[in-house]
């Protein structure tokens, strides 16, 4: 059984278009192709000019995060099935396309770096290592899971406004992960850093984030959680 | 000019919490308000005198006029820095909200008291 499919995909080469325009496409699949990234490659089989970027292909890697018809996502753990015809794929909204679906993330792992994404510690390092009790290291459930794809970041229009000073929702969760992890030194500082109009309270928690998450995690809940810690070191 | 960005203002957490805490007084002076306007159901200017008679009510009226101020300025505040970028128009802007809103509590003092 074979299934024709339609597709408009956005199409920009710099070095080549004055603009970026929507090209159609139809493609016959295979009964083997499950999900979105089956039939990308198709379309890739037909058309090699077509840019994307693509590694694990099972949604860890986090690397093949697009605007799938309005939504942000993962290609390769979208399923075909389902997907309202002609599938409208564009780049991931708000960064600086490089070419056709693949975005400049640049920005969004500046904003990543620059909250310290890791363990630091003050205290002589322990003869065999820094110890955590099961109920703390419960609270790094759903924090820790992030794969750094920016759909979230690139679904939120603080990020869009502001993706060189606003941390956006990722680099947050981020923040948060080291925050709540008792083995970091760092608390003060950390939360010193986000205490500013910018980096964090242009959040105004619409909740887009965590509606397009793939990995299903809430970076909503993280940033109210770093909101509860602030008020908590103030009164 | 070297074009760069600059962050690190340290505030943001008391503003955040000030718009929470006045978003609680206006829903229960709305609430209590309403209820009076149902209950007593005020006909004319004089009815409308009457209720606002009581220092009680007076006070609750000027705190939630109080509380609309600083929460309506935290929010235009928020829409300027999202979407006014020219720094010198972002300033004047805040500046005529600040003017305008100050003016409006004082008249609402006048009202009130006067």
């Amino acid at each position: 059984m074979k299934k024709v499919m339609k597709f408009s995909i956005y199409r920009y080469n710099p070095e080549k278009d004055s603009k970026p325009y929507m090209q159609d496409y139809e493609v016959a699949l295979q009964p083997t192709d499950r999900m979105l990234l089956d039939a990308i490659l198709r379309i890739k089989a037909l058309d090699d000019s077509l840019g994307l970027r693509k590694s694990c292909r099972e949604g860890v890697c986090g690397s093949d995060g697009m605007n799938i018809n309005g939504r942000n996502g993962l290609a390769c753990i979208t399923p075909i099935e389902g997907l309202k015809e002609p599938v409208v794929l564009r780049p991931l909204p708000g960064l600086p396309v490089i070419r056709d679906l693949i975005v400049d993330m640049g920005q969004f792992f500046k904003q990543y770096h620059s909250v310290k994404p890791y363990l630091v510690t003050h205290s002589p390092t322990p003869q065999k290592e820094r110890r955590q009790s099961p109920e703390d290291r419960e609270e790094l459930n759903g924090l820790y899971e992030c794969i750094l794809c920016a759909c979230c970041s690139t679904a939120c229009p603080s990020f869009w406004w502001n993706p060189d000073k606003f941390l956006g929702p990722a680099a947050l969760l981020q923040a948060y992960r080291f925050i709540a992890d008792t083995r970091d030194e760092l608390t003060r500082e950390r939360l010193d850093d986000l205490e500013d109009p910018y980096r964090l309270f242009r959040c105004h928690t619409i909740m887009s984030c965590a509606e397009v998450c793939p990995k299903g995690l809430n970076p909503t809940a993280a940033i109210g959680k770093i909101k509860a810690e602030m008020v908590k070191r103030m009164v | 000019m070297v074009k760069r960005i600059v962050v690190g203002a340290h505030y943001g957490l008391r503003d955040w919490l000030v718009q929470r805490v006045t978003a609680v007084i206006m829903a229960l002076y709305a609430v209590l308000a309403l209820t009076w306007v149902l209950i007593e159901r005020p006909a004319d200017a004089s009815a409308w005198q009457h209720g606002l008679h009581g220092r009680g009510v007076r006070i609750a009226t000027f705190l939630f006029v109080l509380s609309l101020a600083w929460h309506a300025w935290i929010g235009l505040r928020d829409i300027f820095m999202d979407y006014i970028k020219p720094v010198g128009v972002r300033l004047a802007c805040e500046v005529l909200v600040i003017v305008a809103l100050l003016a409006q509590v004082l008249w609402a003092a006048e009202i009130l008291w006067g």
